[in-house]
């Protein structure tokens, strides 16, 4: 009889093997497909990303032998940095290469070969070294977006025009320079050195990266330590109660609200009623580290349950107070998980621009700001208003903001890892 | 266990009993009274919520006396003896009544902070359960809180004096620095003892202290108690029916949360006067 009920029974799990296996396997190539298609989309995302923004990170440069002349730029002894016609310095070089240019209009259009900012650098060289007055210096000035993206276009070939945005004179121009090798590419330190420009060549995220740094900065100062006062109480001081359950889901609320409704939040309550000023970082860093507040808090509960009640049950034993518990033994434990709520909050709040747009840091704002209550934009915000310009060179200066901004992201979320590795202790 | 299984084996021994024997849970038999009372409780109730877990306990505990409670599982011992420290405080639903004098004063009194209760009144748990820092720090740590020590050469003799009592001293003393947590779990143990001494406490309470350690670890802690008991009134719970005979000078049997039998060792031991205490060592309940 036993004998029988085994046969059977291992009959049954035979025939039963072949389609376990089969689902098995089907699961396997599921993930594995998923996991495939979600890396795909990644790779196609960066690819396209590197490949459109790798080419702000160069600048095309032009050649020019630049007469520092006395009587141009010191006309009463001084030097005259305000009002000297150094455009017209840079000008006259260029007219030099091209003498068979005669005729005005046929001028102004060469002249538009060169940045506004070529003007600027020949300002600079001389405001810092004053004995090259009276000198003739060659220099590598900035060419113009049209010229860069003609140059980045037509890879050592010689240059042809498709966009329409030069005309037949300066493709003819440009192709003489390249002859003559007075064309160069060269890294591009306007887009780390510069605020906003109108001018593509001449545009940086400077400013953005210091809103963003300035609006953090003010972030982490006082969400970390609310958000974590606030986890220690909860967790370790509240009485369980009623109250304390309808605190402890309106966090998780919290966490789940739109973040442009914070951004109206902060517009009626810093801007409107505090009257705080428009476009500060400081107003941005009061609006995100409401944002990062529930992160942060949710994370460090976490962190504060992970610890194990043995060495609470230790320490009390030994006559520690509730507090001695806490901040000598359930805080350092608690920490690296804290750090790391923190950072991945921190990290969520550099990326964002939506309640940024309501509190006016979506502004053409040129110079960098220098304190909290200078107007600012923020990185995720440049990437924004960049997007929407014409210019074609601006197209790839976005992708370079976008290249930019992952870097810095992706760094904060290295650093998270690595709190978490280095700090965590095994009890 | 359930209480329904619990209720099955107290039917079950009243069906068994033997004349002469009884089997009511009631008044505690034996002489519950100490020559020498450092700790006396006093008609103690606990209660977790709805859950009546300690039923009506009296009992004294003498001035360097070791007195193990045993029992099974879920019979109240482990409650009793967080009651001696206030360590059910922590416990929201938790409610004692009854007093409990330690050395003549109220513990469960208004003005008595637990923190003082427990720098006289040690402790040491089932798993050791060392601070993950070094093995000074574990030690120094209850002093440190205290102010037990003027400067840095008393706190030293002091960790060494705690580590020397708890025998230890000879296997770590080069290594102080090192983390606590790296030792094996006897040696976590004994150094959870030292970490207690340390503070200079007057009762030691151990909860199963050898239940997660290797016979040898186990062997090497009963001798210590055995030494401890010379300054400190210990009390340990225990399920190894062999260690309560071997480190104790009384033993007390709880059963359902009420303390059924209470006595010296040996007489327990050989002559248990309640049919569910004989039941008990003789491993018919478990």
């Amino acid at each position: 009889m036993a004998m029988a009920t085994s046969t059977t029974n291992r009959q049954k799990v035979e025939a039963g093997l072949s389609r376990r296996r089969r689902k098995e396997l089907v699961f396997r190539y599921t993930g594995l497909l998923a996991t495939t298609v979600g890396i795909l989309f990644l790779g196609v995302f960066f690819v396209d990303l590197f490949g459109k923004g790798a080419s702000a990170f160069r600048q095309t440069y032009i050649s020019l032998d630049v007469e520092l002349s006395e009587a141009v730029i010191a006309p009463g002894g001084e030097p005259d940095f305000a009002f000297a016609d150094f455009d017209g310095l840079v000008r006259d070089a260029l007219r030099k290469l091209f003498p068979e240019v005669t005729e005005r209009s046929q001028r102004r259009e060469l002249y538009r070969l060169l940045s506004v900012g070529a003007a600027y650098q020949v300002r600079d060289l001389v405001e810092q070294d004053p004995a090259l007055l009276g000198t003739t210096q060659t220099l590598w000035v900035p060419a113009s977006a049209n010229v860069d993206m003609l140059i980045k276009r037509s890879e050592g070939e010689p240059v042809e025009d498709d966009s329409g945005q030069l005309s037949v004179a300066q493709v003819y121009w440009v192709g003489q320079l390249q002859q003559q090798e007075l064309l160069k590419k060269g890294w591009n330190t306007a887009l780390f050195t510069n605020g906003d420009s109108r001018e593509p060549e001449l545009a940086g995220i400077r400013g953005a990266l210091m809103g963003s740094f300035y609006m953090l900065l003010v972030t982490v100062v006082i969400a970390f330590p609310t958000g974590v006062a606030a986890a220690v109480y909860l967790e370790e001081f509240a009485p369980r109660s009623r109250i304390s359950d309808i605190i402890e889901v309106n966090i998780n609320n919290l966490a789940a609200v739109p973040s442009i409704v914070f951004g109206l939040l902060g517009l009626a309550v810093f801007i409107n009623w505090a009257s705080l000023p428009r476009s500060a970082p400081l107003v941005g860093g009061l609006v995100l580290s409401l944002l990062t507040l529930p992160v942060i808090i949710i994370a460090s509960r976490a962190a504060i349950k992970s610890v194990p009640p043995s060495i609470r049950d230790a320490a009390s034993s030994l006559g520690a107070s509730r507090m001695q518990v806490v901040f000598h033994h359930v805080m350092p434990l608690a920490l690296p998980g804290m750090l790391t709520g923190t950072i991945i909050g921190m990290s969520r709040a550099l990326g964002e621009s939506a309640p940024l747009l309501m509190i006016g840091m979506v502004a053409f704002i040129v110079d960098v700001p220098a304190g909290l209550t200078d107007p600012a934009t923020a990185l995720p915000v440049q990437i924004y208003l960049w997007a929407d310009s014409p210019e074609r060179a601006f197209a790839e200066r976005t992708s370079a903001a976008i290249i930019v901004l992952l870097g810095f992201l992706l760094l904060m979320n290295l650093a998270a890892v690595i709190i978490r590795k280095r700090m965590q202790r095994n009890w | 266990m359930s209480n329904a299984t619990n209720e099955n084996l107290v039917n079950l021994a009243a069906a068994r009993a033997e004349p002469g024997q009884t089997t009511e849970l009631g008044a505690t038999i034996g002489d519950v009274r100490s020559k020498n009372p450092f700790v006396v409780a006093e008609n103690v109730d606990v209660y977790y919520g709805d859950n009546h877990a300690i039923r009506n306990v009296t009992l004294e505990i003498g001035k360097q006396e070791v007195i193990a409670l045993i029992g099974p599982s879920g019979c109240g011992k482990s409650t009793f003896l967080r009651c001696l420290n206030r360590m059910n405080d922590s416990i929201e639903s938790a409610r004692v009544s009854g007093t409990i004098l330690l050395d003549g004063q109220d513990i469960y009194s208004r003005n008595l902070d637990p923190v003082a209760l427990r720098a006289r009144v040690g402790m040491v748990f089932q798993k050791p359960n060392p601070f993950p820092k070094s093995i000074y720090d574990n030690v120094a740590y209850g002093p440190r809180i205290h102010g037990l020590a003027a400067d840095r050469a008393e706190l030293d003799q002091i960790v060494r004096t705690s580590l020397e009592r708890a025998g230890l001293w000879d296997e770590v003393k080069d290594r102080l620095d090192d983390a606590g947590t790296g030792l094996s779990g006897g040696q976590q143990q004994r150094l959870c003892i030292a970490r207690t001494i340390a503070v200079g406490p007057e009762v030691i309470l151990m909860d199963e202290p050898c239940s997660a350690l290797d016979p040898i670890a186990t062997a090497r802690i009963e001798d210590l108690i055995d030494e401890l008991s010379e300054d400190y009134a210990i009390v340990v719970v225990t399920h190894s029916m062999q260690q309560a005979a071997r480190v104790s000078k009384r033993v007390a049997y709880f059963h359902l949360g009420t303390l059924v039998e209470v006595d010296e060792t040996d007489r327990i031991f050989t002559n248990p006067r309640h049919k569910l205490t004989e039941d008990y060592i003789t491993g018919r309940i478990g």
